[in-house]
């Protein structure tokens, strides 16, 4: 049975605190002995992930909530202030070291800026040839055909290997980045953003890519994005994220037509839509808090419709309120 | 029908670069009536911007503004002179841009950049101009103005920062209102009270709004016309009803059909193949025509403008049926 076997990756009560470093002139200020202390930011609250294989889970969020930081948590990229990994079921911190490194290579990030990502100096043979070639995946002399094969793959022709990335348009740099991240055979993606800074007609080419490629190579996604159009396209499942924590999780057809978290209501209210025309937008109070002092209780209740005395002092837990769809609000205890 | 506030009519904005002419904005024309919003919709490097600074008359070397006239009220502001151009930017016409440090000077406080915005152009008192300010920033949702008044850009999140270079936009209250993306940088929730807050003054006030955009789904929700631009040049205008529901031009027809929304969950998205053209030295034609599944031989010439159909406009040989 599917539902008992493990998750491909798994992360329990992750959790990653920043120290903010104070700036000049908060320095400036404690040396004439003002109260300036270096602050803490909950970057990442105790969450909860599991991707299984072959899935793809979207995980949105506004800016700063911690998607970028919870998608380097699971790769390992990020030393994790508590909690634990799991690779099928099995923790990986007490693992081997050539264990460990060879579980890195099942893993890659695709990030948001294709050209920010990849070497300038380099050319694309070796941006997308080296990797393999330093793990032992393949011989020096196979670099350039084992290159071009992989270009081939993300609709790139061969005769681009000797080409720097400078070169190349947005669209084919975001390809030569997913070329880079499969050149190492990994099961799971996480992709930061990957189309967000793509031209419109652009995106759909390399939204298709990534379908494309999960199949053809039986890959799991962690797909972060703000575009919720673009979620509900391609994932199986969704993470809501609000400062830090997930307020809701559910199968995409229960979020998009059954949402239970008040915030998760509010955003898709807010998400444009071809179909809604001279809409008329409804004034939405108050700012997204600092995750330098976020609100106690619920993180949500400054800003939540719904609010109530329990929600400004108790932090709601996640807790399956359909099958499958799990949500973090004290409402769901109200309900007579 | 009113008379517009705006009409451009046949711009051409050219860059001359070492490389070459770059013909970053080609005969456009458009106008927007007052209390209306124009959507001007388009990918990277179409001439959206371009178009905007035109207006504003912000086009710098190697840039000029090589034909057309732009008509605010009648007056044609390409024939003024320098410093009749400054008196009607950030007074009669003001433009939002995307990132808001564009408009805010970083080390000048709030109240003083708006006290400054507002004697630029009115002989008020500082008090006067104080409370101008004041009333100004309650109106884009700025909770405790008076505070904020006193503070530096740096003080504010980015939503709030762009709020206030709204309320800087706002001041004067001019006719035309230029939006350049400001809202992309933001979160859908805050996007959404930044819109409301435009909205709500576009009826109220009679202002004119231009709001640049990529994004159809949002121009969907907010215009009343819609212009898509390509290759620096206007490819279809119509109502925002008559453009999503019933595009003309294959590219319009093939951005919506590249709407996650309008395609079925987790299939393939219909996808328009090819790259966006070079504006350096263009080849004549239809610069769509690499990526048209419509095109033929006709389409190495230049597309002229045409009307299929009432309000509606299209720069193509062979538009989809009106
Ligand atoms: N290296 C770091 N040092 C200090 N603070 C950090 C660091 N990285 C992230 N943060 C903080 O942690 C929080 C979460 O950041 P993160 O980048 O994960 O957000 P995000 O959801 O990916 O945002 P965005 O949508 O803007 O990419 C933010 O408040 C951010 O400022
Ligand atoms: N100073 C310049 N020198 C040469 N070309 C320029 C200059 N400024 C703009 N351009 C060109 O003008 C064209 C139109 O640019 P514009 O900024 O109007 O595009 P846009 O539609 O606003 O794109 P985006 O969505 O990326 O903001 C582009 O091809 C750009 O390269
Ligand atoms: S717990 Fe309370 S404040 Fe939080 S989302 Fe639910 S109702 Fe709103
Ligand atoms: S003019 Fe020709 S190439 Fe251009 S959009 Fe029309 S059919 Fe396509
Ligand atoms: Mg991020
Ligand atoms: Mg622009």
């Amino acid at each position: 049975m599917s539902a008992l076997r493990a998750p491909l990756l798994e992360l329990r009560g992750a959790s990653k605190r920043f120290v903010k470093a104070l700036d000049a002139a908060a320095r400036i200020a404690r040396l004439l002995g003002a109260q300036a202390v270096e602050e803490i930011v909950h970057a990442v609250d105790r969450v909860d992930l599991a991707v299984h294989s072959g899935e793809v889970v979207g995980l949105v969020g506004e800016s700063g909530c911690g998607k970028s930081t919870l998608g380097r948590l699971a790769l390992g990229l990020l030393e994790p202030t508590a909690g634990t990994r799991l690779w099928r079921g099995e923790e990986i911190a007490p693992m081997a070291a050539s264990q460990q490194r060879a579980l890195r290579l099942k893993m890659q990030m695709v990030f948001q800026d294709p050209y920010a990502s990849l070497n300038p100096r380099m050319r694309v043979a070796d941006i997308v040839g080296e990797a393999p070639v330093v793990h032992g995946l393949i011989d020096a002399r196979e670099r350039e055909a084992y290159a071009a094969q992989l270009l081939a793959r993300v609709g790139l022709d061969a005769t681009l290997l000797g080409r720097y990335p400078h070169q190349f348009s947005g669209g084919q740099r975001a390809r030569i980045g997913i070329a880079r991240a499969l050149a190492v055979k990994p099961e799971f993606l996480v992709c930061d953003e990957p189309v967000a800074a793509l031209d419109v007609s652009i995106q759909a080419q390399v939204l298709n890519l990534f379908i494309r490629l999960r199949e053809e190579f039986a890959l799991s996604y962690l797909f972060i994005s703000h575009d919720l159009g673009v979620v509900q396209h391609l994932s199986d499942r969704v993470l809501i994220m609000y400062l830090g924590r997930v307020v809701e999780a559910a199968p995409v057809a229960e979020i998009y037509a059954r949402a239970n978290h008040p915030y998760t209501q509010a955003l898709l209210a807010e998400v444009p839509r071809l179909e809604s025309r001279r809409k008329r937008y409804a004034a939405i109070k108050g700012e997204i808090p600092s995750p330098l002092a976020p609100p106690p209780g619920c993180h949500f209740h400054p800003r939540c419709p719904q609010a109530f005395a329990r929600c400004r002092i108790d932090q709601p837990r996640l807790r399956e309120v359909a099958p499958l769809q799990f949500s973090a609000c004290h409402l769901n205890d109200r309900v007579s | 029908m009113s008379e517009p506030a705006l009409r451009v009519e046949k711009l051409s904005t050219h860059f001359f670069t070492r490389q070459g002419v770059v013909k970053a904005v080609e005969d456009v024309s458009f106008s927007v009536a007052p209390g209306k919003i124009l959507g001007l919709v388009g990918e990277s490097g179409s001439g959206k911007s371009m178009t905007g600074f035109s207006i504003m008359g912000l086009i710098d070397a190697p840039g000029r503004v090589v034909a057309g006239r732009i008509l605010l009220g009648g007056r044609d502001l390409l024939a003024l002179a320098p410093e009749a151009m400054r008196q009607i930017r950030g007074n009669r016409i003001a433009m939002i841009f995307q990132d808001p440090m564009m408009t805010l000077n970083p080390v000048l406080r709030i109240d003083t950049q708006m006290v400054e915005a507002i004697h630029a152009h009115a002989a008020v008192s500082r008090a006067a101009a104080r409370a101008r300010a004041r009333e100004a920033l309650a109106r884009v949702g700025i909770p405790a103005p008076d505070e904020r008044l006193s503070a530096y850009p740096h003080q504010f999140s980015g939503g709030m920062r762009q709020r206030v270079a709204i309320a800087i936009a706002l001041l004067n209250q001019p006719e035309l209102i230029i939006a350049d993306e400001p809202t992309t940088a933001l979160d859908v929730t805050i996007q959404g009270q930044i819109l409301f807050e435009l909205q709500q003054l576009a009826r109220a006030s009679g202002t004119a709004l231009i709001w640049i955009s990529h994004d159809l789904s949002l121009m969907a929700g907010l215009a009343d016309a819609i212009s898509v631009m390509y290759a620096g040049r206007i490819v279809e205008h119509g109502s925002v009803d008559a453009v999503l529901d019933a595009p003309l031009h294959p590219y319009t027809q093939g951005l919506i059909a590249s709407v996650p929304s309008r395609n079925r969950r987790g299939e393939p998205l219909h996808q328009i193949p090819g790259m966006t053209p070079s504006l350096l030295e263009p080849a004549p034609g239809c610069a769509f025509r690499e990526r048209c599944s419509r095109a033929d031989g006709a389409c190495a010439a230049d597309p002229p403008m045409s009307s299929p159909a009432a309000g509606r406009q299209v720069r193509c040989f062979h538009p989809l049926p009106a």
